[in-house]
């Protein structure tokens, strides 16, 4: 006789996926109250990217991003997930513009807060000028929501990360979650090393790209104020923690982020890798913080690290 | 035109505007009297954590103490590629600028970017294109991707980069491109007085809400946009 199968639940199945390595729309569904998710302009429509076929490249039916509502613990909430497999999740003219009409309508209610799950490289090269100015409206859009009160959060922990413009966007959230591997950079390593040359950066020295750039580092610099465990169920519980903590919005936001980020300056400015900034920040043995296991890290970090709240 | 020459014809009435390492701060005054606030990035420096705190810083200091419009010039290079400024956190830099320029723009210090020289990527996004109206000066040549990075990426050579850029202004360099997409709202002329074309801009400023993507739609360079995020909106107005 053979025991029967246990049903899975929904939070078993989410704590056992990783988020890493998830299709923008598993993501969603796990993240989500199970079945809740309904997409706007789904695939069906084939928007595709009017620019790709200029240069011979396959296009996809959804341009690399879902977006659309569901609910998180019963509380209705938008979405927008990038997909890091597609053209490395960059932003085009239709991939940004499907987050801008999302964070618009987000304005206009006033109340439903907006999830970002970022998962880019920054712009799309082959509609670069539509990329660019597709992330310089959405980091407008988000100000705009959030000065009328629409709390945006970031979720980073994707293949892709979230460099180029997506930093900048993802700095204009209310707050944000990361895992170890979720990187967030402006320039990418290749970029670096392509520019300056390897001395200055070797994009081949994985050590050295995740503790520059990546979640342990974000989150003790208090870059980011919740550090996830990379499985999906982490990010869903990074996300109701963050709901619930995220204050108003107004110039003292600003104001206090001038400081943090002068202060940071100040501190570590003269510092020339992430292991002497850990050790300035008193982390004894500073150097095995990259092989700390997550629990043993988030322990760690809300002792010593910093975080941005309120001042972002 | 150098900047020397911009300022002065900007300004006629003067301004106290200082160039340190090419992070301008300052202010000027209007043909009206009244004030205007002006931060930028010149000789083609590159924007990176030091050069950003200290623009931000320079915008805060003046909210609440100084009233009227805020200029932006721009003649940059990209973000700062560097180890130390991704290490500090470059991405909340930059857009800490931007959203103290943005908040600046929805409270009552409207803001306009000058592009008068180069600038690309992060740093236009952190100063031109976080103003409520970027103006392009003839010979502006701002570059989100350069074409010999984007060869190198496309793997095709730069003659057929060159080729298909004269068919769109999607992706390649250039003034022009920009306007046509809707990122830079409008050009100014050399041959006459920046300060006529300032006043007239100043006396008649488009309303605080974006609409670059429906400049975009109507000058034929971004097609798809401004509808797609018109859909998206009213189907999640439906939803709620």
């Amino acid at each position: 006789m053979t025991t029967p199968l246990k049903d899975v639940t929904p939070a078993e199945r989410a704590r056992s996926t990783s988020f890493y390595e998830a299709s923008a729309r598993t993501r969603l569904e796990l993240l989500l109250d199970a079945g809740s998710f309904v997409e706007f302009i789904g695939p069906e429509q084939r928007e595709v990217s009017p620019h790709l076929k200029i240069f011979d490249l396959p296009e996809q039916f959804d341009d690399g991003l879902v977006v659309g509502h569901g609910r998180l613990d019963d509380a209705p909430v938008f979405v927008a997930a990038q997909e890091g497999r597609f053209m490395g999740g960059a932003f085009g003219e239709v991939h940004g513009a499907k987050l801008i009409g999302l964070l618009r309508a987000a304005r206009q209610i006033a109340s439903m807060p907006v999830l970002i799950l970022f998962d880019t490289g920054g712009v799309r090269l082959q509609e670069a000028n539509a990329g660019e100015l597709a992330i310089a409206e959405i980091m407008r859009a988000v100000m705009e929501a959030r000065s009328a009160g629409v709390k945006v959060v970031g979720l980073i922990g994707g293949r892709s990360g979230c460099y180029g413009g997506g930093g900048l966007i993802a700095g204009c959230c209310s707050a944000l979650a990361v895992s170890e591997p979720g990187r967030i950079a402006v320039s990418g390593p290749e970029v670096i090393e392509t520019n300056r040359g390897v001395e200055e950066f070797d994009s081949r020295d994985r050590a050295l790209v995740w503790r520059t750039m990546g979640g342990k580092h974000r989150r003790l610099l208090g870059a980011a104020d919740v550090f996830a465990d990379d499985n999906v169920q982490d990010f869903r519980e990074a996300a109701l923690e963050l709901l619930g903590l995220i204050g108003p919005f107004a110039l003292d936001s600003l104001k206090a982020e001038q400081e943090r980020l002068a202060d940071r300056l100040s501190r570590y400015g003269a510092c020339l890798d992430a292991v002497d900034i850990w050790t300035a920040q008193g982390i004894a043995h500073a150097e095995t913080v990259p092989e700390l296991p997550a629990d043993q890290f988030i322990t760690l970090a809300n002792r010593i690290g910093r975080t941005s709240r309120d001042a972002r | 035109m150098t900047l020397d020459d911009i300022l002065a014809s900007l300004f006629p009435k003067g301004h106290e505007i200082r160039n340190d390492k090419g992070v301008l701060l300052g202010s000027a005054t209007l043909r009206r009297g009244d004030k205007m606030l002006v931060l930028g990035v010149a000789d083609r420096t590159a924007l990176g954590v030091d050069e950003a705190i200290r623009l931000s810083g320079h915008v805060l200091a003046s909210i609440g103490r100084d009233s009227g419009p805020i200029l932006v010039l721009v003649d940059s290079d990209s973000q700062r590629m560097s180890k130390r400024d991704e290490l500090l956190g470059l991405n909340e830099f930059l857009a800490h600028l931007a959203k103290v320029l943005i908040h600046a723009d929805m409270n009552g210090r409207p803001t306009i970017g000058l592009l008068y020289g180069h600038s690309a990527a992060g740093a236009l996004l952190a100063t031109g294109l976080a103003t409520r109206v970027l103006i392009g000066l003839p010979g502006a040549h701002p570059a989100v991707m350069d074409l010999p990075s984007m060869a190198k990426v496309t793997k095709l050579s730069m003659e057929a980069l060159e080729k298909k850029a004269k068919s769109t202004p999607v992706f390649a360099p250039g003034l022009s491109n920009l306007v046509q997409m809707g990122a830079v709202h409008m050009t100014w002329s050399n041959d006459a007085s920046l300060a006529d074309q300032l006043e007239v801009l100043l006396a008649d400023m488009p309303a605080a809400r974006d609409q670059r993507d429906t400049l975009g739609k109507a000058r034929g360079g971004r097609l798809k946009a401004a509808d797609i995020a018109e859909r998206v909106r009213d189907l999640a107005l439906q939803a709620r």
